[in-house]
């Protein structure tokens, strides 16, 4: 029997301590469903682990083992529920380390709960004590499990149709200082960015209610300064209103606080978990705001590349939950993000079928089944001059934040603002001509620049600055075998 | 003021050479063309009307750059907007939507804001149209 090894039927099931391997969770002959939740794990086993018996112990662990034999297992039908590795691969370049491919049984989650499907998979295996260090790297969710979730509360042409806003990326800036301004002056800064051309202002991650700007006088405002901007451009402005906050009650308060001054958008941040996620996701459906999500804190399990979460991951499971925007890496910016790798996360978000792809880092095929995309953010030390840069890279279902870029132009924030609009609408002008950007980028935006002083302004304080730091998550860019 | 809707509105008028690459650009993608006109610029106005039907299949830009000249003369002070549609699965929107004309004398927006108790505003947004815009119906 294939589940139970090569070891005979007694054996199994004697008591005691007995290899992952032949409890049933290493199979190699075993042909994935198209049901089921499918994993890919980079794992580093202890010295004299075999890669396979890791690989089963994960899947294991993962699934309905413990350490020991239990005879209570056969009251199931444990054939079904066990998790299998089926295939292990040796990183190339490693001595050490080995993608685990594992194959979970779609009974093996609740509907539409990233709680539970977390906890399931990366609930208890990533302490356990026979490996070094493990790092999910991709995870092919079945369309059967896609259908159970919501999804964004509205997507990407929900939003460009809600914002009357088509055919170039939005633009955003995040209100600096992010700490310190009491609410007055807070909603000054909102307005000159918004009234200056940006589409978007944005409250930081920890911008929640501290002692210098309560939340409900921010929001109060900030709203003041949407409005207005609003009446001096014939444009839809918004700026997300974070309603992070220390319990759910609270969060609902501020959210429908912002709902009723008549905001377009609320944010929060991934630090307030998955579940309370999910119910801001319902919530922003039911009302028609849109949900921005600041991916606070993933790096602390995103970024090293032999333990952890890959982002990419992460990016999967916050489309599932349903947000309408998710900070997703910028390239040329100041934070962590390989070309390669952040391209992969954008055609997660916005694409409904994506194709294995290990130059990019993505292990699987993936079908969204026609739900919405989710809008991807690039934020962190980007500015004007980068623009034919961004747009190459990142496409135009973007939005571009430039927080720095905004407030530190020379000539203020309007101007600031004024100047990335510029720079965003000459490349997508230039771009749609049949201009090859990438090539002739910075002559478009100099050219733009002569009927934009804060342009120019924009392009002389910023010219030379780059963050060229090598990546610590890359592909391994080696092609891996076909599903 | 100078209302900044669709995607061109920070750079200098377009000329009717670039709004033919524009058309161009939209036609290689297979995207349907329509031109709309409205002397109602408010946001929330989403219905502009229709300079006859979207055109589908067009084999040049030149029949929708002339329906833009014609809707121009009708409508000199209106806003006058080209947009092109995308029919693709999982987009069915607009992909692309630019203003072509401006009334000499663009309107303003007021805010009008009712105070309620909390310290809430109530803002709402109307269209003042200037005086002295010639031509307006």
């Amino acid at each position: 029997m294939l589940s139970d090894g090569d070891r005979p039927l007694e054996t199994r099931w004697s008591s005691g301590v007995i290899p992952y391997k032949q409890m049933g969770y290493w199979q190699p002959d075993y042909v994935p469903k198209d049901s089921d939740v499918l994993c890919a794990f980079r794992i580093t086993p202890q010295a004299g682990v075999e890669p396979e018996e890791a690989a089963a112990a994960v899947a294991g662990e993962s699934s309905t083992a413990t350490w020991t034999v239990v005879w209570t297992d056969r009251l199931t039908s444990y054939e079904d529920y066990q998790a299998k590795a089926y295939r292990v691969e040796a990183v190339p370049g490693s001595d050490n380390q080995f993608i685990a491919y594992i194959a979970y049984a779609l009974d093996l989650f609740e509907e539409g709960s990233i709680a539970n499907l977390t906890s399931s998979i990366i609930g208890n295996v990533f302490g356990f004590k026979a490996l070094r260090a493990l790092r999910l790297e991709d995870m092919r969710i079945p369309t059967q499990y896609v259908k159970t979730f919501q999804g964004p509360p509205h997507g990407i042409v929900m939003e460009r149709e809600y914002l009357n806003k088509f055919g170039r990326p939005l633009l955003g800036a995040t209100v600096k200082p992010k700490l310190g301004l009491s609410a007055r002056n807070y909603g000054r800064v909102v307005y000159e960015a918004l009234r200056g051309g940006l589409d978007f202002c944005k409250d930081d991650e920890n911008t929640n209610s501290q002692p210098f700007m309560r939340w409900r006088d921010r929001y109060l405002f900030c709203m003041e300064a949407v409005a207005k901007a609003g009446a001096e451009s014939g444009e839809v402005k918004g700026h997300y209103l974070n309603v992070t906050a220390a319990s759910m009650e609270e969060m609902y308060e501020r959210a429908e606080f912002a709902r009723e001054l008549g905001s377009v958008v609320v944010m929060m941040d991934l630090t307030v978990g998955f579940t309370a996620m999910q119910s801001m996701a319902r919530w922003a459906r039911r009302h028609g705001v849109l949900l921005h999500l600041h991916r606070a804190g993933h790096s602390t399990y995103t970024r090293q590349k032999n333990h952890g979460v890959s982002f990419r991951v992460l990016a999967k499971w916050c489309r599932l939950i349903g947000v309408d925007h998710l900070h997703a890496g910028t390239v040329v910016g100041k934070l962590e993000g390989d070309p390669a790798m952040v391209s992969g996360y954008y055609d997660i978000l916005r694409r409904d079928t994506i194709r294995q792809d290990p130059a990019r880092g993505i292990y699987f095929d993936q079908e969204w089944a026609s739900m919405p995309g989710t809008m991807p953010v690039a934020s962190g030390g980007i500015h004007a001059g980068q623009m034919h840069l961004l747009l190459h890279h990142l496409g135009e279902d973007v939005i571009l934040q430039f927080g720095g870029g905004t407030f530190g132009n020379p000539l203020g924030v309007a101007a600031g603002a004024t100047a990335n609009r510029v720079a965003v609408e000459a490349m997508i002008k230039a771009r749609n001509e049949g201009r090859d950007v990438l090539l002739e980028g910075p002559g478009i935006l100099e050219l733009a620049a002569r009927h934009c002083r804060p342009l120019a302004r924009a392009l002389d304080t910023w010219r030379d600055v780059s963050f060229n730091y090598e990546s610590t998550d890359t592909p391994d860019l080696t092609p891996t075998l076909t599903l | 003021m100078h209302i900044t809707q669709g995607t061109f509105s920070f750079l200098p008028e377009l000329s009717d050479d670039e709004i033919c690459l524009q058309l161009e650009y939209c036609l290689r993608h297979g995207w349907s063309i329509l031109v709309e006109h409205t002397d109602d610029p408010h946001p929330r106005n989403v219905y502009w009307q229709m300079w006859g039907a979207p055109m589908f299949d067009l084999p040049g830009a030149s029949p929708a750059l002339a329906e833009v000249a014609s809707c121009r003369i009708a409508h000199p002070q209106h806003y006058v907007r080209v947009s092109a549609y995308d029919r693709s699965k999982g987009r069915q929107t607009t992909a692309l939507s630019f203003i072509v004309n401006r009334p000499t004398s663009e309107p303003e927006f007021a805010i009008e804001r009712q105070e309620h108790a909390d310290r809430q505003i109530r803002y709402s947004l109307t269209v003042h149209p200037t005086d002295d815009a010639p031509g307006r119906p």
